[in-house]
């Protein structure tokens, strides 16, 4: 039975011990500890969370990048091929612009050559009245001499004219 | 509930236990009582080298005198106004008696282990079986002197030795943490640490809901406080060796802190499941007389769980050692040890799991006792 009855002087003492300890421990130990371990998990899900964040912002950036680069060759290549038919446009225009050049160009040394061309019958129809008006001239100054001659004369003169 | 099926299953390992040791003692007894005369000769051998091996006092210090396990082992399971350290040398505790006359205070060295009355301020006083008891003008003890003795007792002191090492285990665990704020824990810090997060998170938060952080001072102050008594009782050397929390008084107030922590806290749901039950009104005669009594069970549950699981431990580890006095032969220390070796570990085992449980069942009723309704 002593073994089951308790004895008030250790109820006493319990009590009291355990109160003591039960006031400065929830002073001293429990209030900064939980405090602590609360503080600790909550940054420690802050920075889960802005871990989490930071790596949406990571995939939206590398998203927006690819979108950019993307759109950036599209333009590159509008751009070459625009830079491509400008190219070919100055070309074609050179080349018509130099084949009407080259074509006014014959076109003058054509006239060019007309006129020369003119310009020598002219001479030469100017010296051909000259030699005509020479051999007349002659013939008519040989036949005066003699008639056999004269003949002759003419016959060359003729020849000549032939040639020319 | 789990822990339900844990006490089932620790009852029933505590049963086999001891079915085995009477077993075992029952068939060794009837070997040795017939080859007793063999033994005789070692007989001082034992009691020399029984008092090296563990300065237990009582019957073999007198060499020849009949040893009684069940006096030796009650005398430990008890509490005592001495606080034996090795062979002859015990620490003398103060007495302190509040008697008709007023407060008498004087060191329990002054009764020489019993063998002298101690005449004091008001009476004389006697240490009988351990309690100081008021001599009569006769000489004999007057029964009907009202003594309430208050002393610093054996129990009494091992609980302030554990309760300076709880304070200065947790004070400078908190130091810690104000010192590394926001950092890992390190050291003390994270051995405590997660037993800290484990009453929280798998004792109170279930049990309570999210009113437990009112509660959580007075489940991890009666948590640690039991673990570290349970703890310390297992040393069986100075300054452990005392069965504080085996010791029915030092229960007594944990569960009455209980019953009061839950009493006061109970809101009217609480209130009006005990005096307003849901059943037909002429069942009332009977659910209120035992919802009152549950009110009382529920504590004395816990009164007597944490009492008899340590007692019963304390008790099977004297008992194994007992064997080699009771059979007076070095041959047994070995079966002895062995047998106390593996107890100590169930008990380091029970040790925690006792403090979980009365933990765990304390933040159950003051969590049945503030649910609300809806």
């Amino acid at each position: 039975m002593d073994l089951v009855t308790p004895s008030i002087g250790l109820v006493f003492w319990t009590s009291l011990a355990f109160i003591c300890l039960l006031i400065l421990l929830r002073k001293f130990a429990w209030k900064p500890i939980l405090g602590a371990i609360h503080e600790r998990e909550q940054s420690i899900d802050e920075a889960l969370n802005k871990a989490e964040l930071a790596k949406q912002e990571m995939a939206r950036l590398t998203s927006q990048n690819q979108d950019l680069m993307q759109q950036a060759r599209a333009e590159r290549d509008e751009i070459l091929k625009e830079a491509k038919t400008l190219k070919d446009g100055i070309l074609n225009e050179a080349k018509k612009q130099a084949q009407v050049e080259g074509a006014k160009l014959i076109e003058k040394a054509k006239i060019e050559i007309e006129n020369q061309k003119k310009a020598a019958l002219a001479e030469v129809k100017d010296q051909v009245s000259t030699l005509s008006l020479e051999i007349a001239e002659r013939v008519l100054r040989t036949q005066l001499d003699d008639k056999t001659k004269q003949e002759a004369l003419v016959a060359n003169l003729l020849k000549d004219v032939e040639l020319n | 509930m789990d822990c339900n099926q844990v006490l089932v299953s620790k009852v029933k390992k505590v049963i086999v236990v001891f079915t085995l040791l009477i077993a075992f003692l029952s068939i060794k007894i009837d070997t040795f009582a017939q080859a007793d005369s063999a033994v005789v000769p070692v007989d001082s051998v034992v009691a020399e080298s029984a008092e090296a091996v563990s300065g237990q006092h009582g019957a073999v210090e007198h060499g020849k005198e009949k040893f009684e396990p069940t006096k030796v082992i009650m005398e430990h399971i008890a509490d005592s106004h001495m606080w034996h350290l090795w062979g002859h040398t015990s620490l003398p505790l103060p007495v302190i008696l509040y008697t008709n006359g007023g407060l008498e205070v004087f060191s329990s060295a002054n009764f020489h282990h019993g063998e002298h009355d101690y005449v004091g301020k008001y009476n004389t006083y006697r240490l009988e079986e351990d309690h100081v008891k008021v001599v009569g003008a006769d000489g004999k003890i007057d029964e009907d002197a009202s003594v309430l003795d208050f002393s610093i007792t054996k129990n009494v002191a091992a609980m302030f030795v554990a309760i300076v090492v709880i304070l200065i285990v947790f004070i400078s665990v908190a130091g810690a943490y104000k010192k590394r704020v926001g950092k890992s824990p390190k050291g003390l810090q994270s051995f405590i640490e997660p037993i800290i997060i484990f009453v929280r998170d798998d004792i109170a938060k279930p049990n309570i809901g999210h009113k437990y952080a009112k509660f959580m001072p007075y489940l991890l102050t009666t948590f640690f406080f039991i673990l570290f008594n349970n703890i310390f009782g297992l040393i069986p050397i100075f300054p452990g060796g005392a069965n504080v929390t085996g010791n029915i008084a030092l229960t007594f107030v944990m569960a009455l802190g209980t019953m009061i922590i839950v009493n006061i806290n109970g809101n009217k749901y609480y209130w009006k499941h005990i005096f307003k039950p849901d059943v037909p009104f002429w069942l009332y005669p009977i659910m209120i007389p035992v919802e009152l009594i549950g009110i009382i069970s529920k504590p004395f549950a816990l009164m007597i769980r944490l009492f008899a699981n340590i007692t019963a431990g304390h008790i099977i580890v004297l008992s194994l050692i007992s064997l080699i006095f009771i059979f007076e032969t070095l041959a047994i220390a070995p079966v002895s040890v062995a047998f106390v070796l593996f107890m100590d570990v169930l008990e380091l085992l029970v040790a925690f799991l006792q403090a979980f449980i009365f933990t765990l069942l304390t933040a159950l009723f003051i969590g049945m006792a503030v649910e609300e309704h809806h």
